[in-house]
C-alpha cells in the first residue's frame, strides 16, 4: 500500500469559483433541469434570489476543481488506473446564484483499506462571498488492488 | 407539493448519443471514457459511459421535482455501482421513508434495466 496514512487531515489550497449566469443555464440543460429559476433571471428575481440559480448539484462544477491537488497528491499515492468513484454526498446550504464567488477548501478526510481495497475519502467545504456555508461534499474513491 | 410518509415518485430520463459530450462541457470532466468511443473500448469497457455525476444529478432533480424546488433538498448521498449506457432509459425511484420536522428522509436509487447504477440513494428534502 503506497499511502501515506499521515497525510489523512490534510488540506490543499482554497480555489475560487466565480459563478456565471450561462453557465449555470448550460449546466442546468445538460442535466435536464427545467425549473424557471435555472433559466429565467425574471423568474429568479420574483421568487426573491438576485439572479438565476444553480441546481444544487452545480456544487461538482465549483468544488471539483478544489479536489483535484488532493487526488494527484503523490502522498495520497492514488493508482488512477484502478480508481473507481464509489460514492458521493453533498449537505447543501444556502443556494447558490449568479455573480457570487465561491471558495473551496478540500481536505483528506480518510483512508482506508478493506478487501483488498482501499478506501479514500476527501471532503470539500464550499463557502460563499457572504462567508456562508454553501456545500460540503465527501467524495469516496475506491482503488482496487493488485 | 409536500412530502408525506410513504409517498413514492418516479424520474424517467433518456440519455442521447450527444448527453456526454455536452455534460462534460457544462461540468469540466473530459474523462476520455465518456466522450471517445475508441479509448472507452480500449480501456475494456463497452463504449462511452454516463459520467457518475449526471446520473446523480437526476436523482436529485427526481427529489427537487417532487417536493418543489432546489431550495428543498438538503442533503444527498449515493453510492455508484454499474456502468451507465447512453440510448438507454433511466428509471429514478424515490420513496419517503419518514418525515420528522419538517424534514423527508427519502431512499431512492436509479435503474437501467435490470442494472443498479446508483443504490443506496440517501436524502433529507424539506417536506
Amino acid at each position: 500500500m503506497p499511502t501515506d496514512i499521515s497525510v489523512i487531515g490534510k488540506t490543499y489550497e482554497p480555489t475560487t469559483y466565480a459563478v456565471g449566469r450561462e453557465k449555470i443555464r448550460e449546466y442546468a440543460s445538460a442535466v435536464g433541469e427545467t425549473n424557471p429559476l435555472h433559466h429565467d433571471v425574471q423568474a429568479a428575481r420574483q421568487a426573491g434570489y438576485a439572479d438565476v440559480v444553480a441546481p444544487p448539484m452545480f456544487a461538482v462544477v465549483y468544488a471539483a476543481r478544489s479536489v483535484a491537488p488532493a487526488l494527484l497528491d503523490p502522498r495520497v499515492g492514488i493508482d488512477f488506473a484502478r480508481m473507481l468513484h464509489a460514492g458521493q454526498e453533498f449537505e447543501w446550504g444556502p443556494l447558490v446564484v449568479a455573480g457570487d464567488e465561491i471558495t473551496t477548501t478540500a481536505g483528506v478526510k480518510d483512508i482506508s483499506e478493506r478487501g483488498g481495497m482501499n478506501f479514500y475519502m476527501f471532503e470539500t467545504v464550499s463557502s460563499n462571498q457572504n462567508g456562508e456555508t454553501v456545500c460540503t461534499g465527501t467524495w469516496t474513491q475506491i482503488v482496487r488492488g493488485g | 407539493m409536500a412530502l408525506a410518509p410513504g409517498q413514492e415518485f418516479e424520474l424517467r430520463v433518456t440519455p442521447d448519443p450527444y448527453l456526454t459530450v455536452r455534460y462534460a462541457g457544462a461540468s469540466g470532466d473530459f474523462n476520455p471514457i465518456h466522450i471517445d468511443e475508441q479509448f472507452a473500448r480500449q480501456v475494456g469497457l463497452p463504449g462511452r459511459i454516463l459520467h457518475g455525476l449526471w446520473t446523480m444529478a437526476q436523482v436529485a432533480r427526481a427529489h427537487t421535482e417532487a417536493a418543489g424546488g432546489p431550495e428543498t433538498l438538503r442533503r444527498l448521498s449515493v453510492q455508484f455501482r454499474g456502468i451507465g449506457a447512453l440510448g438507454e432509459e433511466i428509471v429514478v425511484r424515490g420513496k419517503v421513508e419518514e418525515v420528522s420536522d419538517g424534514v423527508a428522509r427519502v431512499k431512492s436509487e436509479a435503474t437501467q434495466g435490470a442494472n443498479r447504477i446508483i443504490r443506496n440513494g440517501e436524502a433529507a428534502v424539506t417536506a
